[in-house]
C-alpha cells in the first residue's frame, strides 16, 4: 500500500502547489483548513518551506538552494535584506541577535520564522534576483552540491560550475522528475582535491580521465541519514561533461520507477543499492534508462584527494586566502556553525562587492568565501571589521565546527545544537591545544540521526541523545571519532555513549591530551583512530565536567523557544497572524 | 468522523486528526518489555515507524534506545494516547513518565 504522503502526493505536487500556497498567503494562516494542514504541509516542501516544530506553529523554515553554493553578484544583498525584513521570530536568539542567514551543508541558505503571509513578497524579491525556493526540500531534485570553489582553483581538472549549472537548469521544475520516490541529492567534483563531498550524495560525478580526456565516473547511492550510513558505490561508468545531464536523466528516472514508495524510510537509492549491487544498477541504467552505450569508469584522481581526508595537507576546507588561476584571491572565511546575522550578511555583500567581483560562494562546512580578490586589496580586506567575527585564519576548533539546526526549530531534535557548539568551540579554543601540525579538526554536531551536520565524516562526531543525570533527564551527546573523506573515506566509529552534554567538552581535552601523548611520530588524528580499536578508544575518551557551563541541559525540546525569557510550551505565542500578533484559539 | 493517524516528517511525529500530537525526543518507562534485559526500559523515542488506532486507543510502534542499556530497536504497539469520542476527534495524551506495557496489536494501522 501506497503510504499517505504518496497519497497527497498524487493529488497534486510540484509546479503546481505554488498557486496554492500563494492563495493560502494572501487570504492569511487561518485560510489552511485545519483537516488539510498536513498535506499542505508536506506539499510546501516542495517550494522549499518546512513547518517549524510544535509551539511554533504558523512559522516556516525557508531554504534558498544556491546550486553548487554560488551566490551571483546582487544576490547576497538580497537575501540580507530578506532575513533582516522577514526572518524575525517572536524572539530572539542570545548567540545570534534577531533575524540570521544559516548556510547549510549543502551549499543552501535558510532562514527561520518565515510568515506564510509574507511568502509572496519574498519570492518576489528573491526571483527578481534569480534566486528560488523550488525543490530545496521534498522529494525533487535537491540543490546540486560542488566543489566551492569550481572555475575558480588551481587543482581543478574540469569546471564542474557550467555541468553544475546545466543540471540545475535542466532539473528545476522538470515535471518529470517532479514527484521522486524521495529526495534526491547530487553531487559534482571538477578538482582532484574531492571537495565535491560525492561520497555521501545519492548520485555523485567525479573528475576521471578517458581517452585523454577529462570527464566524470559516476557513483550512487551515498547518503548518512539514519543510522544507515553508505558511501556512495562505483557504478563503473565513465562519461564526458556533455553527456553528464543524459546520464543525470537516466539515474533519477530509474530512481523514480523503481524507488520505493511503499515505505519512506527504505526510499532513499542507497537501499536500492543495498538491494541491487552496482552491477544491476548499471545494467538497468544501461537497458532501460539511457540509449547510449556507457563507457566503462576512467581513471579517477581519488588518490590525490586531500579535502576533508585527515592529512593535514592541501585543501581540508576552504578557510584562508588562496590564489586564483587568474591571479586573483579567494578568501575563505570562517562562519562559526553557519550562522550570520542579517546585518551582517549584507556588510558581506558590500565587502565582495567592494574588494572582489560581488559573488560569494558557500562551502559544505558552512563558510563563505569570497571571490575574485585583486593582491593589492588583500590587506584592507584583511583589516575589515568583519573579518573579526569571520576569520580567514580561525582556531581549528572554530573552523572545524558544524552543527545542525536542532531544537531550535526542528521537529527530529533531541538536544540543543547550534548555541551549544558555539559555546563549545569558544572552550576549546582557550582551554585545549592540538599537536602544531593539526590546523584541521572537524566537529561536528547533529541533533539527531538525520545527519544534517554530517558526523559520521567528522575528527569527533557528536549525536544528540539523552541520559539521566542525577535521576534526572539531561540532553547528552554520542561520541563517535575519525572519520573523514578522501582517497578513502571512513565513517566515525561510535567510541562512547550518551555523554552528558556538559562532559563534552572535557571528555574532548581528555582525548586530545591522550592523542599527543601516544601518537607515533607524525600520526595525524585520523590514522590514531583508525590503528585502534573502540576499546582502547572509549578510555581516552573520558568524560567529565570542566568549568564550561552548558546552560541547555533541561529538555530544550519541551520549550516553545529555548531562549525565551517564559520558554513554557503553554506560553507560545503561536500560531500568529500576518503581523505576528497570536491568533485567539477556539479551544 | 473516523479517527486519522499518520506519521509525518520522516517519524518525527504522530498526527491526530491533522494536529501534531505526540513528538520524538520524550523519555518513556517501558515494563514487561522483551525491548532489552532491563527491567523497566528508559526508552528515548527516536521515530515513529508505525501507527494505528485500537478505539479508543492511539498506538504506535516507536524506534528508540533504551538509555539505560543502550540497546536500541523498535518497540512493540504502544498506547500513546486516546481518541474516546470520535466525532469531537478530541485527543488526550498518555503521560509518558509514568509506566508503559507494549504489547501485540493495534487494529488499524497505517504502515509509515
Ligand atoms: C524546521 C525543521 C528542520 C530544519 C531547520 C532542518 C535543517 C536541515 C539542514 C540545515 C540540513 C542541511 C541540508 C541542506 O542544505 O539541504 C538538513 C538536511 C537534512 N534534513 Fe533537516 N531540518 C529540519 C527538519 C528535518 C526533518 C523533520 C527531517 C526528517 C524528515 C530532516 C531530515 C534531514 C535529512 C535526512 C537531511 C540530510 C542529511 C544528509 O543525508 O546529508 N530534517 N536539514
Ligand atoms: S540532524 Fe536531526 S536535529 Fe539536526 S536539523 Fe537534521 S533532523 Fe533536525
Ligand atoms: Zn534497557
Amino acid at each position: 500500500m501506497p503510504t499517505k504522503v504518496e497519497g497527497w502526493k498524487d493529488e497534486l505536487y510540484g509546479n503546481e502547489i505554488r498557486e496554492n500556497l500563494m492563495e493560502f498567503a494572501e487570504e492569511g494562516w487561518e485560510a489552511i483548513p485545519e483537516d488539510e494542514h498536513d498535506a499542505w504541509f508536506e506539499r510546501f516542501k516542495w517550494w522549499g518551506l518546512y513547518h517549524q516544530r510544535s509551539g511554533q506553529e504558523s512559522y516556516f523554515m525557508m531554504r534558498i538552494g544556491t546550486p553548487n553554493g554560488v551566490i551571483k553578484p546582487g544576490q547576497l544583498e538580497v537575501i540580507g535584506e530578506v532575513a533582516r525584513d522577514y526572518a524575525q521570530g517572536p524572539a530572539d536568539n542570545p548567540e545570534f541577535g534577531p533575524a540570521v542567514c544559516d548556510w547549510t551543508t549543502r551549499q543552501s541558505i535558510q532562514l527561520h520564522w518565515i510568515k506564510l503571509e509574507d511568502i509572496p513578497e519574498i519570492f518576489e524579491k528573491l526571483e527578481a534576483v534569480g534566486l528560488s525556493t523550488q525543490q530545496a526540500c521534498g522529494d525533487s531534485w535537491r540543490n546540486i552540491v560542488g566543489c566551492p570553489v569550481a572555475g575558480k582553483d588551481k587543482h581543478e581538472h574540469v569546471d564542474a560550475w557550467p555541468v553544475a549549472e546545466e543540471l540545475h537548469e535542466t532539473f528545476k521544475g522538470n515535471d518529470d522528475y517532479s514527484n521522486l520516490p524521495r529526495k534526491w541529492k547530487v553531487a559534482i567534483t571538477g578538482c582532484d582535491e574531492g571537495c565535491g563531498q560525492g561520497d555521501i550524495n545519492d548520485l555523485a560525478f567525479e573528475p576521471a580521465e578517458k581517452h585523454g580526456e577529462v570527464g566524470f565516473n559516476v557513483r550512487v547511492g551515498g547518503g548518512l541519514s539514519r543510522k544507515e550510513a553508505r558511501l556512495a558505490r562505483d557504478i563503473d561508468v565513465w562519461v564526458p561533461a556533455d553527456q553528464a545531464a543524459d546520464v543525470a536523466h537516466g539515474m533519477s528516472a530509474l530512481f523514480r520507477e523503481y524507488g520505493d514508495r511503499e515505505d519512506r524510510f527504505n526510499a532513499r537509492i542507497k537501499f536500492l543499492m543495498d538491494e541491487w549491487g552496482p552491477e544491476k544498477m548499471r545494467q538497468v541504467l544501461q537497458d532501460e534508462f539511457v540509449d547510449f552505450e556507457l563507457e566503462t569508469a576512467g581513471e579517477d584522481m581519488r588518490d590525490k584527494y586531500t579535502y576533508n581526508s585527515g592529512g593535514q595537507t592541501g585543501h581540508n576546507d576552504h578557510v584562508g586566502i588562496h590564489e586564483q588561476p587568474d591571479g586573483k584571491y579567494y578568501v575563505g572565511l570562517n562562519v562559526l556553525v553557519g550562522r550570520m546575522g542579517a546585518e551582517d550578511t549584507l556588510e558581506l555583500a558590500e565587502l565582495a562587492d567592494e574588494y572582489g567581483s560581488g559573488e560569494v560562494r558557500l562551502t559544505q562546512r558552512q563558510n563563505v568565501i569570497i571571490l575574485d580578490v585583486p593582491e593589492e586589496d588583500l590587506e584592507d580586506l584583511k583589516s575589515e571589521p568583519l573579518l573579526e567575527d569571520y576569520s580567514p585564519n580561525p582556531s581549528p576548533f572554530m573552523r572545524g565546527s558544524i552543527a545542525c539546526t536542532g531544537t531550535e526549530y526542528c521537529s527530529l531534535s533531541i538536544v540543543e545544537t547550534k548555541n551549544r557548539q558555539v559555546r563549545y568551540a569558544r572552550w576549546l579554543k582557550e582551554n585545549v591545544e592540538l599537536p602544531a601540525d593539526h590546523e584541521d579538526f572537524h566537529i561536528h554536531l547533529s541533533g539527531c540521526t538525520a545527519s544534517c551536520a554530517q558526523p559520521q565524516i567528522a575528527d569527533v562526531s557528536l549525536r544528540g541523545m539523552k541520559t539521566r543525570k542525577d535521576g534526572e533527564p539531561v540532553e547528552a551527546l554520542d561520541i563517535g571519532l575519525g572519520g573523514g573523506l578522501g582517497e578513502d573515506p571512513r565513517f566515525a566509529d561510535w567510541v562512547e555513549m550518551r555523554v552528558p552534554a556538559d562532559e563534552v567538552p572535557g571528555a574532548i581535552r581528555n582525548l586530545v591530551n591522550s592523542f599527543k601523548q601516544l601518537r607515533g611520530g607524525g600520526e595525524t588524528f585520523r590514522d590514531f583512530v583508525e590503528a585502534r580499536d573502540e576499546e582502547t578508544l572509549a578510555d581516552l575518551v573520558e568524560p567529565e565536567e570542566t568549568d564550561y557551563d552548558d546552560p541547555y541541559m533541561h529538555n530544550t525540546k519541551m520549550t516553545w523557544y529555548p531562549y525565551a525569557e517564559d520558554d513554557d510550551m503553554q506560553s507560545s505565542p503561536a500560531p500568529t497572524n500576518g503581523q505576528g500578533e497570536p491568533i485567539e484559539s477556539d479551544d | 468522523m473516523t479517527t486519522d493517524v499518520h506519521q509525518l516528517d520522516d517519524g518525527a511525529w504522530i498526527s491526530v486528526n491533522d494536529s501534531r500530537q505526540v513528538n520524538v525526543s520524550d523519555l518513556w518507562l517501558l515494563a514487561e518489555t522483551d525491548f532489552c534485559g532491563c527491567e523497566m526500559a528508559d526508552f528515548l523515542a527516536e521515530g515513529f515507524v508505525e501507527v494505528g488506532v485500537d478505539h479508543p486507543n492511539i498506538e504506535a510502534r516507536v524506534a528508540g534506545q533504551c538509555i539505560a542499556c543502550g540497546e536500541s530497536g523498535v518497540t512493540n504497539w504502544l498506547t500513546v494516547g486516546r481518541v474516546v469520542d470520535p466525532d469531537s476527534g478530541e485527543f488526550y495524551g498518555v503521560v509518558h513518565e509514568s509506566v508503559h506495557f507494549p504489547g501485540k496489536h493495534a487494529g488499524d494501522s497505517e504502515l509509515k
